[in-house]
């Protein structure tokens, strides 16, 4: 009896407004605006982050596909793309400063736009509240201003690609003195202060994104539902959400300061510098002090994208497993590791800039130990799946998929952690292949993972299976069908950023194979066109979802209603007795999170 | 041209619609033989296929290896002393991280088809295990010492400093081309000073060379043997040059992939890299069997819309070829200001192209 007064009464603490939700469904009239644009419920706004993030991702995939048509073509005329580029693509070829342009957006678009607002964005907004047990985010208002900054962040980037002197075109890493003087490429020009904008404007969505989901997790979590009980899920994007709030400031800073070097006369970055015909004022600044603000924002974002896909891979790899996560205090206690690790290693991207070689040894120490953690976390992946009893959902395959490209990947990464051999593979094809397969599609296959698990309880309706399933084998095959033979091109060291080799003796041996991933790049943008289709034609007439827990998972948003409205719950917030991976335990083949311990239960 | 480009498009349109038609014919079909039934079947299926692709997979790397391999540098060997222990280093790394994926990639993929869903089949209750877990701590823990360890040695062997003796040369980068700087017979590079750079006036680099009140400056006699050179950089086999590197614009990056280096060039920080090449262009040449051979100098850092031209040719000759060409350069100096030229030759065709050839790239 008692109990149950003080759960309500710790209910009411928590979530004030928690009994205002139920009446408030039955007379309040929301409008459009309120439920699908200015929404405020927290599935409504993951969801616009998603397809907000698929909008980029095709466009950001439609520029890689046009690039790459330059690099394995490099001759060839597409007079369709004067159509679609105009002077461009003057007489259908590529010119090199839209070359470099698209290059520059693909590299800003992905990793920013859908990797962290789409990939991130999305499971951390839909994920947190329903996983913790709380009716929304902490802060509801917040959270769709999180929103509507990332979408002001895309208007003002789409805005760019129109500008005459073309958006931004020097690489998504923006290293001064280029980024900062307009006459040094006419993409630095009124396209860079767009860039500056937009991107200034994107880490005010990420950091009001991150505070809010720190808070919800650590204190709206329902009764019962300690940290330790937390779905790997939760785990990941709190370690996503601190990484972003401990560095976007300072990329933000790296900003403010290349603002005032572009237009106030200030020489943070810049010294030393002649150019068209004419010295600047500028003396005494550090280029290199723009990198080390960038990196220490850089590294952690790599992480910033992966842990997500990490913690869905595990969720997902379990639950189609019918088999508890291997090692779960290892896999945060690995977590955590690498979340610290990643704020201490950024100026592995920078060993050959001059770096003093005493400090670069640390840097390779540091690096080289974040292996240890992704082992950690292969390894528990693998026992996950020994001895299970798996099913394979298409989102277990790009779970699985993620696995494999994770291992091969992070191996690379030890390559260049290197500081020796990255002496020799900085900056070649090797170096695109490694963050393609480890942070690119290896992240892209947790999100598509996600997806597909999650799906049901978004829309209440299957995605097609069998599209699934195609999509799910083009794009693994693909994937290294593209970025496998890249590593040979960067052992010969070809450099990346190129716009054609032609007048290259070392490198025009390569067009064959330029050729073929050219091919097969196409071919796997067209298997993501699939997957939109099947995505937004399942949304209205999919396969409609009739049970509560079709996956038949522990965690705590398959006890919600098959279509949860605003609050998630339609009763009181259930209480939490358990860890979320009771599967296959004393012969049950799952005991959800709301189970009461029985006190004949086996303990582990 | 157009029409090939329609029919490209409407076959893609074609295939597309018939992909998805037959996925939805299937979900119908699914749906009417029993969700469960479907279920079963699409698990075997996809468990076959992730044992072929498994097999493929490692086919295929071993194929890739065979096609590939000769297109690397490897089969030629290190061009550098120095890159003998990059390329040593990167063999070392394969063999761990080979290992290490074959067994992994196995192990997934394996688990993935041995243990899919079975009628009867109970998956183990197995949450933890300490000292499993421990073991796959340590072990790689020991592998990546291992590897720190010889990474660590050849990194401070390389970065250390020049041997005694070893060749200087100053490279500069700039949009988009390369310009080289001797310090001539007194061993000693002049004062640069970037405001005083005048492409016009033969001095690309702003060698102080003579007194100026505004900006402070006095002449600096050590520039007046220096010779400045663009594109191409003359170095000695088997003995050590160091490269003092700079910018005069944005960030360059002077990549020596035949001897496994590269470093930045930084505006207003210098850096410097040391190697001794092992062969002459000329050996080089018939090492690889390509009579074009050439050591390429890459721009490898992102540095506007002519990145991809940025590129700069290592001659390296013998010790008396080097002499020879070396004798033929006329300082800077006298190029610039040829009525100070003590030995005041009429001819000076070769020089008069540089100018013309800054001017151009300038220009772009």
């Amino acid at each position: 009896m008692s109990s149950e007064a003080t759960h309500i009464q710790q209910q009411t603490l928590t979530v004030p407004h928690e009994t205002h939700v139920e009446i408030h469904h039955d007379h309040h009239h929301e409008t459009f605006l309120t439920k699908y644009v200015f929404s405020q419920d927290h599935k409504t706004i993951a969801k616009q982050f998603l397809i907000t993030g698929m909008f980029w991702a095709l466009i950001g995939g439609l520029f890689s596909v046009i690039f790459r048509l330059q690099l394995g073509f490099p001759e060839a005329k597409f007079p369709w793309m004067e159509i679609l580029l105009g002077e461009w693509a003057k007489g259908g070829q590529l010119q090199a400063e839209a070359y470099y342009a698209l290059v520059t957006m693909h590299g800003t678009v992905l990793v920013f736009f859908v990797l962290t607002a789409g990939l991130s964005g999305t499971f951390a907004n839909f994920l947190i509240p329903l996983q913790v047990g709380a009716r929304d985010m902490a802060s509801p208002f917040l959270n769709m201003l999180s929103y509507w900054f990332f979408f002001t962040a895309s208007i003002v980037m789409l805005s760019s690609l129109f500008v005459q002197t073309g958006p931004f075109s020097g690489g998504w890493t923006a290293y001064p003195p280029l980024s900062a003087l307009g006459e040094a490429s006419p993409g630095s020009k009124v396209g860079m202060d767009l860039w500056l904008i937009s991107m200034s404007l994107f880490v005010v969505s990420s950091l009001l994104g991150g505070l809010n989901y720190i808070a919800t997790i650590l204190n709206m979590r329902t009764k019962g539902m300690s940290m330790t009980r937390l779905p790997l899920t939760i785990w990941a994007l709190f370690f996503t959400a601190v990484l972003g709030v401990l560095s976007f400031p300072v990329l933000f800073s790296g900003f403010i300061l290349l603002i005032f070097d572009r237009h106030f006369g200030t020489s943070f970055y810049l010294s030393d510098i002649y150019i068209n015909g004419q010295a600047l004022p500028n003396e005494g600044g550090s280029a290199i002090l723009y990198q080390h603000l960038f990196w220490f924002l850089g590294h952690p974002e790599v992480y910033i994208i992966l842990l997500p896909a990490m913690g869905m891979a595990s969720e997902i790899l379990s639950v189609n497993s019918r088999k508890p996560i291997f090692g779960y205090m290892a896999m945060v206690g690995s977590l955590f590791a690498i979340t610290i690790l990643a704020f201490l290693v950024w100026a592995h991207h920078m060993f050959v800039t001059g770096l003093n070689p005493f400090l670069g040894a640390f840097f390779v120490l540091l690096t080289l130990l974040i292996a240890v953690p992704s082992a950690i976390k292969v390894f528990n992946w693998l026992t996950t799946l020994w001895k299970g009893n798996i099913r394979f959902t298409p989102g277990m395959l790009f779970a699985m998929g993620f696995v494999s490209l994770f291992i091969s990947g992070g191996l690379t990464g030890i390559f260049l952690g290197n500081s020796s051999l990255d002496i020799h593979l900085h900056d070649t094809y090797f170096v695109v292949a490694h963050f393609h397969i480890v942070m690119g599609v290896a992240s892209m296959f947790g999100m598509f993972a996600g997806i597909y698990h999650w799906y049901p309880k978004m829309y209440s309706r299957y995605l097609n299976n069998t599209l699934g399933y195609i999509h799910f084998w083009v794009t693994m095959i693909g994937a290294y069908l593209i970025f496998w033979p890249m590593h040979y091109e960067g052992l010969a060291g070809m450099p990346r950023r190129y716009y054609k080799f032609d007048i290259w003796e070392s490198f025009k041996h390569f067009g064959t194979l330029n050729q073929f991933i050219s091919i097969v790049s196409i071919i796997v943008f067209l298997a993501q066109i699939l997957f939109l289709v099947n995505f937004f034609y399942s949304i209205w007439k999919g396969r409609k979802v009739t049970t509560q827990n079709p996956w038949g998972a522990n965690t705590l948003e398959w006890t919600t209603p098959i279509t949860p409205g605003h609050g998630n719950w339609s009763g009181e917030i259930p209480e939490v007795h358990r860890w979320a991976y009771d599967y296959g335990k004393d012969g049950k083949e799952f005991i959800t999170q709301v189970t009461p311990v029985d006190d004949s239960e086996s303990k582990h | 041209m157009s029409t090939t480009t329609y029919l490209v498009i409407a076959a893609a349109v074609l295939v597309f619609i018939v992909i998805f038609q037959i996925a939805k014919a299937s979900e119908y079909v699914s749906v009417l033989k029993g969700e469960d039934h479907s279920r079963k079947q699409n698990n075997r299926i996809n468990g076959f296929m992730l044992l072929g692709f498994m097999i493929l997979g490692f086919i295929g790397v071993w194929y890739c290896n065979k096609l590939l391999y000769k297109t690397t540098l490897f089969p030629q060997g290190s061009a550098s002393v120095e890159g003998e222990k990059i390329d040593e280093m990167f063999m070392i790394t394969t063999a761990v991280t080979g290992i290490i994926f074959v067994i992994t990639q196995f192990l997934l993929f394996y688990f993935a088809w041995k243990y899919q869903e079975k009628e009867g089949q109970k998956a183990f209750f197995f949450p933890h295990n300490n000292k499993l877990e421990l073991i796959w701590t340590v072990i790689p823990a020991i592998f990546l010492t291992v590897l720190v360890v010889f990474g660590l040695k050849f990194w401070f062997r390389i970065t250390s400093d020049a041997p005694k003796g070893a060749l200087e040369v100053e490279i500069v980068g700039k949009q988009f081309g390369w310009i080289m700087r001797y310090p001539g017979k007194d061993k000693n590079f002049g004062r640069t000073y970037f405001r005083v750079i005048s492409d016009e006036n033969n001095n690309s680099l702003g060698q102080v060379w003579e007194n100026n009140d505004s900006l402070r400056l006095t002449a600096d006699p050590a520039n007046y043997d220096d010779v400045v050179t663009t594109t191409t950089m003359y170095v000695v086999k088997d003995r050590a040059v160091k490269l003092i590197i700079n910018s005069r614009d944005v960030i360059h990056d002077v990549g020596l992939n035949h001897f496994r280096l590269k470093m930045d060039a930084v505006p207003g920080i210098p850096t410097t890299l040391w190697f001794t090449p092992k062969y002459t262009t000329k050996e080089m040449k018939e090492r690889t069997g390509n009579p074009d051979f050439v050591y390429e100098i890459s721009c490898d850092q992102m540095c506007g819309n002519g990145h991809y031209s940025m590129r700069g040719i290592v001659e390296v000759v013998t010790q008396e070829e080097f002499d020879v060409w070396m004798a033929k350069q006329k300082p800077n100096y006298y190029v610039a200001k040829p009525e100070k030229d003590p030995s005041a030759a009429p001819a000076v065709a070769d020089t008069t192209a540089k100018p013309a050839a800054i001017a151009a790239v300038v220009k772009k």
